[in-house]
């Protein structure tokens, strides 16, 4: 198993640098540059800053230039916010997104695989209905709308909560909330189709047909194989909830890095850009081995040598 | 054999059972009564959709959550039917308890076979771990798994087919029951290994005296193991009796037709002056589990080893063997359907590793039909689509009116009503379905048909018309038949050349009657007995314990 992750994480290094050559030259081919703006700057001002940035060298130089600093772990200076790196800017919003997402995730793992189970077990009831409805609603609503909403109602009309801003714990109330509903209602959902086909499955009917205490059919048989489908679905959503969201970030006014991601594309940010889809890739890549390794440990059938 | 007078410990009083479906109630079981008594075999017979399960469902409080039951059922005076789940779960599992068709999928793939056994026993037994542990070990070695100590450590998919179901029969014998119901336990199994747990049930209720309730539509099973028979059709007993009077005098027409319906006749060798269709020779398949960039080197497996044989104009060759013996490998590896080794010649062309365009001018004349007449057919797809898919590639030239005449023609060929040309897979019964699998085939005009275990996921009495149905077409267009099958009477009935494989290898191979009259290897013979004589095999497993 220790081998397999090893060997996982070895042949990510190759995905990573494909990503990474692929957005590098992505970025260069848009058009524009850091630079721009609305008034031109004198051309030697902007000789200078292109010098300083060597943007001015070929692309393939620059190429290996990023290459060679991310070597030694330098993912450069940002071309925008003058006076920081990219480490410092994305060492700065880190812990403020994965401390939001990783609650969200979860208190929607909480909720949502209670308000699944609880649905399956219910099937065709009110209570499955309203969960249902309650999830489709859920998925439907976009953050956009919520999380305005959300600041409206508890941030301004009630004063319960601080309509945006980093400063308190209370701060982190509306936003958690705004990132986890629609994931709530994902995994209600997922959890919801499983845990009805697992109750379907013949070892469910052996487990009752010896008469084994409802609970711990459910509990030890059904629920059981019915998380497979979610873990394998939160591999990916947890990649992507940890690394912010840019909706939320903006609406609550939160020091993340989601927003990063979307300004530093339109200001043509070069090394911005680069450090965040460096930092979601390898998310993306730790998550998906951490869901098989998960399998592995849940799903007998399941063997990495 | 039990006597008349011993204690009636199950008793069933008019149960009806009812499905609510989107079509409608559908009434599964329409007022059985059905008794067992101590000690004793009695064995529910009938065809798919007869109802004989969902008695015991219903009984055991297992029915699907759309199901309803009424009536009565008793177990030693205590009513089932109603009773409260706590009270109903120190009955199941302890005193009485089930065992089911698919060992596969009844143990839950999750858990050690330690962990499942030990569950019934410390929940009914109230057990400690460790005394439930020795006892889980005893009933492994009860049921004769070899080296039960590694298996009480082993997750059922480590497990063959038949050990799975030896597990499953420990787990049923943890609380010494009154009762055993079997529900078709054999089914999913190879003949030989049918006749090893039939023979250790036979085993254990001698030594336990448990009785044993056998759900089965295998009339051989019937025969060999029960004392007494309950026929069922249609959701009603139509006939019982003890079953030597059922099989000697079966009173209802059902009872006769389900007697009478296993495969007849025989064919007659082809002539050697007939041309040879299909040449193979020395072809062997090795599937090989590749390694990945980080992973090592991967492992082989050889499904099919230096295997040869000849068919020529209007013969069927059968190819026997049980689950794993490379049966259906063969046949997709003939057909260029998968990669393959050797030389395989179809009319003077040879043929081997054509890869998919090379291919398909001969396919029309190589046409295979699959095992399952569910997953085989497109739901999406009209029947008539279905059958006429293949003219679009191999006759392009047909107008659209022509083909759906050459459709009618098909279905009318395999018995069907041409009227139905425009409905749907799904409204077809499991036997219509496999007619319509075979009018796709036929409606090509190929020469050559490769049938993969065409007739396995049919009752009997199906199975008898499809056989019938393949004997006229073979007979009507000079057809050849590559038949693929474990079911040995079925091979019987319809090749004239035998080949016997196990584990990608042929055992042996000659006429249809040689083989089976006079086998010569130790296996094609055990192979058999079980398949047509499991009596004789079951009392000689008997004598040998008693001596």
């Amino acid at each position: 198993m220790l081998g397999y992750a090893v060997r996982r994480l070895l042949g990510a290094i190759p995905t990573l640098f494909l990503i990474i050559t692929f957005s590098f030259f992505l970025m260069r081919v848009a058009p524009g540059g850091p630079f721009d703006r609305e008034r031109t700057l004198e051309a030697k001002v902007l000789e200078n800053l292109n010098r300083v940035f060597h943007l001015d060298k070929p692309v393939w130089e620059q190429y290996l230039y990023y290459l060679g600093n991310l070597a030694r772990g330098d993912l450069g200076p940002s071309f925008i916010y003058r006076d920081f790196s990219v480490q410092q800017l994305l060492g700065n919003g880190l812990p403020v997104s994965i401390q939001l997402g990783g609650t969200a995730l979860l208190i929607a793992l909480l909720i949502g695989s209670l308000l699944g189970t609880i649905a399956a077990l219910r099937q065709n009831s009110w209570i499955d209905y309203s969960v249902i409805a309650t999830a489709t609603f859920g998925i439907t609503v976009p953050n956009f709308v919520v999380a305005p909403l959300l600041s409206l109602i508890f941030g301004v009309w009630l004063s319960l909560l601080p309509a945006g801003g980093w400063n308190s714990p209370e701060s982190m109330v509306l936003p958690v909330i705004t990132l986890a509903l629609p994931q709530i209602a994902i995994i209600a959902r997922l959890i919801r189709g499983s845990t009805i086909e697992a109750l379907r499955s013949d070892h469910v009917r052996t487990a009752r047909a010896y008469g084994l205490p409802t609970r711990m059919v459910v509990v030890v048989h059904a629920l059981r194989a019915a998380c497979l489908p979610v873990i394998s679905y939160l591999g990916p959503a947890a990649a992507a909830l940890l690394t912010g969201s840019v909706v939320v970030e903006t609406i609550f006014g939160l020091p993340g890095i989601g927003r990063y991601f979307v300004q530093g594309a339109l200001n043509r940010d070069y090394t911005l850009v680069m450090g965040t889809v460096i930092i979601i890739a390898v998310f993306v890549v730790i998550f998906n081995l951490i869901v098989d390794l998960l399998y592995a440990a849940l799903d007998p059938r399941v063997r990495y040598d | 054999m039990q006597q008349e007078n011993s204690e009636r410990i199950f008793d069933i009083r008019g149960i009806r059972v009812t499905f609510e479906t989107p079509d409608g109630a559908v009434e599964a079981v329409r007022g059985v009564d059905m008794h067992v008594n101590a000690g004793e075999t009695v064995a529910v017979v009938g065809e798919s959709g007869s109802g004989k399960s969902q008695i015991m469902m219903a009984a055991m409080g297992l029915l699907a959550s759309n199901g309803a039951v009424s009536g009565s059922a008793r177990y030693r005076g205590q009513e089932l039917i109603g009773m409260p789940r706590s009270k109903l779960n120190k009955v199941r599992g302890a005193k009485v308890t089930m065992i089911f068709q698919e060992p596969m999928t009844s143990l839950d793939p999750l858990y050690t076979i330690e962990r499942q056994i030990c569950e019934p026993i410390r929940v009914h037994g109230g057990l400690s771990g460790a005394a439930a542990r020795r006892r889980a070990l005893e009933l492994l070695k009860l049921v004769h798994i070899p080296d039960p100590e590694r298996r009480l450590k082993s997750y059922p998919h480590e497990l063959s087919g038949g050990q799975r179901q030896r597990v499953m029969i420990a787990m049923a014998l943890a609380n010494d029951p009154d009762l055993l119901i079997a529900d078709e336990p054999t089914t999913a199994l190879d003949v030989t290994i049918q006749a090893e747990i039939l023979g250790l049930l036979a085993e254990l209720q001698k030594k336990l005296g448990m009785a044993i309730l056998f759900i089965t539509h295998d009339l051989g099973i019937v025969e060999a193991f029960a004392d007494r028979v309950y026929v069922m059709q249609k959701g009603l007993v139509v006939e019982t009796g003890t079953t030597a009077d059922i099989f000697q005098r079966p009173a209802e027409a059902y009872t006769k037709m389900l007697l009478a319906a296993e495969p007849e006749g025989h064919k007659p060798p082809v002539g050697d002056d007939k041309p040879i269709l299909l040449d193979a020779d020395g072809v062997s398949v090795t599937f090989s589990m590749k390694g990945g960039l980080f992973s090592g080197g991967g492992f082989e497996i050889k499904a099919v080893q230096n295997v040869g044989l000849r068919l020529r104009a209007g013969q069927t060759i059968g190819i026997v063997g049980e689950s794993g013996s490379g049966k259906s490998t063969l046949g997709r590896a003939l057909l260029q359907l998968l990669p393959s080794e050797g030389r395989v010649v179809y009319q003077g062309t040879p043929i081997q590793g054509f890869d998919r365009g090379a291919m398909r001018p001969y396919r029309r004349n190589l046409q295979m039909v699959f095992q399952d007449p569910y997953g085989s057919l497109s739901p999406r797809m009209t029947v008539g689509e279905i059958i006429t898919e293949g003219l679009l590639v191999h006759e392009p030239s047909l107008s659209g009116r022509e083909r759906e005449q050459r459709a009618m023609q098909a279905l009318k060929e395999v018995g069907l009503d041409p009227g139905m040309r425009n409905r749907f897979p799904h409204e077809f019964s499991g036997g219509q379905r496999q007619r319509i699998a075979i009018a796709r085939a036929v409606v090509l005009k190929p020469t050559v048909i490769v049938l993969d275990e065409p007739t396995s996921a049919l009752d009997r009495s199906v199975q008898k018309q499809i056989i019938t149905l393949l004997r006229d077409i073979q007979e009507n267009y000079n057809l050849s038949f590559i038949f693929i099958s474990h079911d040995l009477a079925v091979v019987k009935a319809l090749a004239d050349y035998a080949i016997v494989m196990r584990s990608g290898q042929v055992v042996e191979e000659g006429p249809t009657g040689e083989v089976f009259d006079n086998p010569r290897s130790d296996y094609t013979k055990d192979l058999m007995e079980a398949a047509f004589n499991l009596k004789q095999v079951l009392s000689r497993q008997a004598a040998a314990r008693a001596g």
